[in-house]
């Protein structure tokens, strides 16, 4: 067991690119679906059509296939060059997990009881303000488990970003094991055990976020 | 690099072979997943609360770490292990591996299920004298999985996605036929553009088929409430 320390200290390195890919992974897919949910909802036809398209596109087709085509496709096909392979990341997963959050957001909304759209017409506020002070406030409680979840399946997911040759956890993981074949078990066990770790708050924060919701709900 | 059609047509053949493999990989990885759900189902129904609570958390530990991991720890990982340790082959590991993690999904799915029979019906059925078993197989079951159809027909489409991975520890299904195209010729675009094609071919209509599912469930659910 004295290799453990060896292999904290070889895998360690990649904690920094999984939190970052982690962090703006999350960012970005809560923007996209929040656009995307409430394009959705929107009266529109053409905007809602549009939306619903690409969110079907990236909600059925894998992402570890998406995650391939962007950093093949993008500087080779569209000369599109972001910067960094983090970046061609993030926008692989926060694009596929952004489609399946908007889902949540929009049937957050329409769960919404329609008297509460009606109310509000009646007291004569504005389309905008029934979203922001009547719909929101409610559907937001109910789509906060749900989004915990997705939180919980965006970390599962950063571990592809080594299949593109980002230096995360498992890179490193997988470097370490290449040359001390015979500590493989021990490597990876330390891996699930870090993800675990990484993981924790998340699961604390929707089981909590399960109680918030049904409270002063009647069931 | 630029788009080339006559590679785009001439790729779809090749594909498609590997999509046969995904497809029959995805469907043993879903049969080894909702059978071995219902172990975990067992675990946490068992008398002693510590041991539910262990098993609990084994379970949420496989949940909440990426399936990729879990795939390597088995293919890799596995034949090096003392005493258990022997090697298996890429599909083997993959339905191990995958079946594994989802089944923590699947056991929830009939947790709630099972949680949503009516408990006079735990207590109709003791009151008839009816054994454990009877009371499984003839009262809680049948009227448990119904209701959860549309969730488990949504994690076949969910499997379907995540079958992809086993590219990784060498199954040669489609992902794996794509980027070998594209390592010999350089040209991944074209085979990635398939892959994802058929991806949407076979899931987007098996999504509506489910909502179309899902609806009716809740109509007839909606029915027996106002009745």
């Amino acid at each position: 067991m004295s290799s453990l320390p060896d292999i904290f200290s070889a895998v360690a390195q990649g904690l920094g690119i999984t939190l970052q890919v982690l962090i703006l992974s999350i960012i970005c897919a809560s923007i996209i679906a929040f656009v995307a949910g409430l394009s959705r909802v929107n009266t529109n036809p053409l905007v809602s059509g549009f939306t619903g398209f690409f969110v079907e596109i990236f909600r059925g087709t894998s992402l570890i296939v998406q995650l391939f085509w962007f950093s093949y496709a993008l500087p080779g096909l569209f000369n599109i060059h972001l910067g960094s392979d983090v970046w061609v990341a993030v926008l692989a997963i926060s694009l596929n997990y952004g489609a399946y959050m908007s889902e949540i957001v929009r049937g957050s909304i329409q769960a919404v009881a329609a008297g509460q759209t009606e109310a509000s017409i009646a007291l004569n506020l504005s389309k905008f303000q029934r979203m922001r002070h009547i719909i929101l406030p409610q559907a937001l409680r109910m789509m906060l488990p749900e989004y915990g979840n997705y939180l919980i399946q965006i970390l599962k997911a950063t571990s592809l970003v080594s299949l593109i040759g980002l230096t995360d956890l498992l890179y490193y993981g997988n470097i370490y094991r290449s040359t001390h074949l015979s500590e493989s078990p021990l490597v990876y066990v330390l891996l699930l055990v870090m993800y675990f770790i990484i993981a924790l708050p998340l699961i604390f924060f929707t089981r909590k976020m399960e109680i918030v919701s049904k409270k002063g709900v009647a069931s | 690099m630029t788009w080339s059609w006559d590679v785009f047509f001439s790729v779809i053949p090749l594909i498609f072979k590997g999509l046969w493999i995904t497809l029959g990989l995805t469907l043993a990885c879903y049969l080894f997943a909702a059978v071995f759900g219902f172990v975990w189902v067992f675990l946490n129904r068992l008398p002693w609360r510590p041991v539910r609570w262990l098993f609990g958390w084994i379970a949420e530990f496989i949940r909440s770490t990426p399936p990729l991991v879990q795939l390597f720890f088995i293919y890799y990982a596995w034949p090096m292990m003392p005493v258990v340790g022997v090697s298996l082959n890429p599909f083997v590991a993959a339905i191990l591996g995958l079946g594994i993690h989802f089944s923590t999904y699947m056991s929830e799915v009939y947790r709630s299920g099972i949680e949503s029979v009516d408990k006079g019906q735990w207590e109709a059925s003791t009151a008839l004298n009816l054994s454990t078993r009877q009371k499984w197989t003839k009262i809680i079951l049948p009227q448990a999985i119904p209701p959860t159809i549309p969730m488990l027909g949504n994690y076949l489409i969910i499997m379907f996605k995540e079958v992809p991975l086993a590219s990784t520890i060498g199954v040669v299904a489609m992902l794996h036929i794509a980027n070998d195209y594209g390592a010999q010729y350089y040209k991944y675009v074209e085979p990635l553009t398939v892959v994802a094609l058929f991806f949407l071919l076979l899931s987007y209509p098996s999504a509506l088929l489910i909502n179309k599912l899902e609806k009716k469930y809740n109509r007839r659910f909606d029915k027996k409430t106002l009745a």
